[in-house]
């Protein structure tokens, strides 16, 4: 061999080596987070900073981006050194991903859960240990509605928030509202009803989740995993509710299509509307939009009414969609020192102050104490429903079981078809039950 | 001889690093995905052998497979017509001495350099104006408005690109061609159909597998654009394969095997279209 030949010989080795330790990183093992919130991913970089500090532990989180978990996870658990500490969404998530999900029984981090039944078991196993506990409903404007009842003229009975408990409360108001918007300053009731592909969660899943839940109970559903078939058997609730949203709304129905929930709430912050039906984490949303004339004293949530028997007990939906799971597949040391942190980041003085001045989370432990809430104003609504005197919340059992995101998305743009006059709610309703079963049967 | 026993001994050293370029980044990776288009799992690492059950089901499950199959079609014969015609006119009046040609190619070069998912929400916008105007209705109200909505994005995206190749196949048209046929007394179409387009037959080749390629796997512009709406009704193959990988429980390998399907679907036609342009053409 020439010189020459040896030169580019090693030259072209050097690259592929340098290409290979490319594609494996650094080798050590290590506490590897995987978020699922992009909205906080600072404050984990923050606390992870924090935590090393203190303990000499190294914490690596990588943020997915907002839509793209499941995605990011599939590919990140494959590799040499996978996350260890991944989030699941529930029961389905569970069904998912149960063949890497530790049993965290033993674990001081699920010993401070304050309700057990919170967690994602199975067996005698604790598999996914909730972190936050959100809560949504129809987000009012005080000062709006507050005019309204000051006006002489009002047709409606109720004359404080307080008085609407009941859908026929709320239907009165909100129609007389409407009728008096010019007076009142805004363009409508409710904000759009966003129903584009992708920005109609908040029906074919939030909204849904309460007659679901409903049917439910009624009928004894064990809720611990999809039942293969449903009745939908209080469609025409949510559609009474439905329907006010529609019929008293900024926006003409035929434009729904191309709304988004960002539209929504920069309607609401921009006090052109009363109402929308969101959760407490839509707050940083409408207080980051540019001109809000929101007060924060003056937001709250009223329940999602829909004439069910009953409903003045009703609370508005409380629950999570968060879990921590750890990963099964990691040492035994890894998985130790993986509930160590997240015990630290819900136990410990410093952890916690991150937990409700940074993260903004109602926790559900034990750890915390009523002293220790966030400050945001939506947040501090939901801990008062929950805590409210003779109030039932509704949890989100139901909608944690819905057989697919397929299936969300086809009720919502059976949503939104409904919505532009092209399919009738008894047609709506059919395919939510014909196609529960298939999609039930196709996930088995 | 010397030259091509250069060639067999430098060879093997400058083919590697794209050898292994091309086994790391396309033949492990189709290996695997063909194997688990037969295995039911989530992660690559925990499947489970389950034979000619994901392929089965991509067709029988329900009639989605099916419908993005035909809306893809349709939308790609459709494109790439339009496309084609419309780049080969614009190539041509961009041939003829006229003032500002340069500016003009590449203005209508530009849109090329936007990506597909700008593009898509950039044309919803601007489709849903116009439609809230006259008929106060939006894209998801009638697939028809999706279908004819994407034909419109794709084929401002893309035109101005294959005219670019039209142009550089124009202008290698010798010109003692077109003036010998001028002076036969051939006229302007005559010189076009018998000279122009027989001669740059190859750059016709070229621009409709570009076309029929991208068109076939659209997915950028549909995800932006219509999302699906209505009702599946605008999804085309490749968001379609997607879905069923993601918003489907336990269905990562039925989406593996209609992307497998997709890939000999579209290997196919590909490979029909070239041998069939080729023949069109002719040594220049």
């Amino acid at each position: 061999m020439t010189i020459k030949t040896r030169i580019v010989g090693a030259g072209i080795a050097l690259a592929l080596a340098l290409s290979a330790a490319g594609c494996g990183g650094s080798g050590e093992e290590q506490v590897y987070f995987l978020n699922f919130k992009p909205e906080v991913a600072e404050v984990y970089d923050k606390i992870v900073a924090a935590y090393e500090e203190e303990t000499g532990v190294k914490v690596k989180v990588v943020t997915a981006a907002s839509g793209t978990y499941e995605q990011t996870l599939s590919s990140e658990i494959a590799k040499r050194n996978p996350p260890t500490i991944f989030q699941i969404n529930g029961p389905v998530g569970y069904g998912s991903w149960s063949d890497y999900t530790a049993d965290m029984k033993d674990s001081d981090f699920y010993a401070a859960l304050s309700d057990k039944s919170l967690a994602v078991t199975s067996g005698d196993g604790v598999y996914g240990v909730p972190y936050v506990v959100e809560g949504y409903g129809i987000i009012y404007n005080k000062a709006i509605m507050d005019k309204y009842f000051a006006m002489p003229n009002k047709a409606a009975a109720a004359n404080s928030i307080d008085d609407i408990n009941s859908f026929a409360h709320l239907k009165a108001v909100v129609e007389d509202m409407q009728a008096k918007k010019a007076d009142l300053g805004i363009n409508g009731v409710f904000s759009a009803t966003s129903l584009s592909p992708g920005e109609d969660w908040r029906w074919q899943t939030h909204l849904a989740n309460v007659p679901f839940s409903y049917e439910f109970t009624a009928n004894g559903t064990d809720v611990s995993g999809t039942p293969a078939e449903v009745t939908f058997q209080y469609g025409d609730n949510m559609q009474q509710l439905f329907d006010l949203y529609l019929n008293n709304s900024t926006t003409e129905k035929g434009q729904l299509g191309s709304k988004t929930v960002d539209d929504s709430m920069s309607e609401f912050a921009l006090g052109q509307s009363a109402m929308v039906q969101n959760g407490n984490w839509g707050w940083n949303q409408v207080a980051g939009v540019q001109g809000n004339t929101v007060q924060a004293e003056n937001v709250g949530f009223l329940p999602l009414y829909m004439g069910m028997a009953g409903e003045e007990t009703q609370g508005i939906c409380i629950g999570t969609e968060n879990y921590f799971s750890i990963n099964a597949k990691v040492s035994p040391e890894l998985q130790q020192q993986s509930l160590d942190f997240l015990y630290w980041l819900f136990s410990s003085e410093k952890g916690k102050q991150f937990v409700t001045e940074d993260l903004k989370f109602i926790a559900p432990f034990t750890t915390f104490t009523d002293a220790d809430q966030p400050n945001d104003p939506l947040a501090q609504s939901v801990s008062a429903w929950m805590n409210k005197p003779g109030v039932t919340s509704v949890s989100w059992d139901a909608m944690k079981i819905f057989p697919s995101q397929q299936w969300k998305d086809g009720f919502g743009a059976n949503l939104l078809s409904y919505a532009q006059g092209s399919m009738e709610w008894s047609a709506v309703s059919e395919d939510a039950v014909t196609s529960w079963k298939a999609q039930a049967e196709a996930a088995g | 001889m010397r030259v091509s026993k250069y060639i067999s001994k430098w060879f093997p050293l400058f083919a590697l690093p794209t050898l292994a370029a091309f086994i790391l980044a396309f033949v492990i990776p189709f290996g695997m995905g063909l194997y688990l288009s037969f295995t039911k799992f989530q992660t690559v690492d925990n499947a489970q052998w389950v034979g000619l059950q994901n392929y089965v089901l991509a067709f029988t499950e329900n009639s989605d497979f099916i419908n993005a199959l035909w809306f893809t079609v349709r939308f790609t014969v459709v494109s790439v017509v339009s496309v084609n015609i419309c780049a080969y006119g614009l190539a041509l009046l961009l041939t003829q001495a006229l003032k500002g040609t340069n500016v003009f190619r590449a203005i209508f070069f530009l849109p090329n350099l936007i990506g597909g998912i700008v593009l898509g929400y950039v044309w919803q916008l601007l489709i849903n104006g116009v439609l809230q105007k006259i008929a106060s209705q939006d894209l998801t109200y009638n697939s028809a408005y999706g279908f004819w909505g994407l034909v419109i994005v794709v084929n401002w995206q893309m035109i101005g690109y294959m005219m670019i190749i039209y142009i550089a196949a124009i202008q290698n048209v010798p010109g003692e061609v077109q003036e010998a046929a001028g002076i036969d007394g051939a006229s302007f179409f005559s010189k076009l159909i018998h000279v122009t387009i027989p001669m740059t037959a190859s750059a016709v080749t070229i621009c409709t597998f570009l076309t029929l390629a991208n068109c076939l796997k659209l997915f950028d512009q549909n995800l932006a654009l219509t999302g699906g709406a209505p009702q599946n009704q605008t999804e085309g193959l490749a968001l379609n394969i997607f879905r069923t990988y993601y918003n489907i429980r336990n269905h990562q390998g039925v989406g593996q095997a209609k992307a497998v399907v997709f890939f000999v679907f579209v290997a196919t036609i590909a490979f029909f279209q070239l041998r069939f342009t080729r023949s069109k053409e002719v040594d220049g």
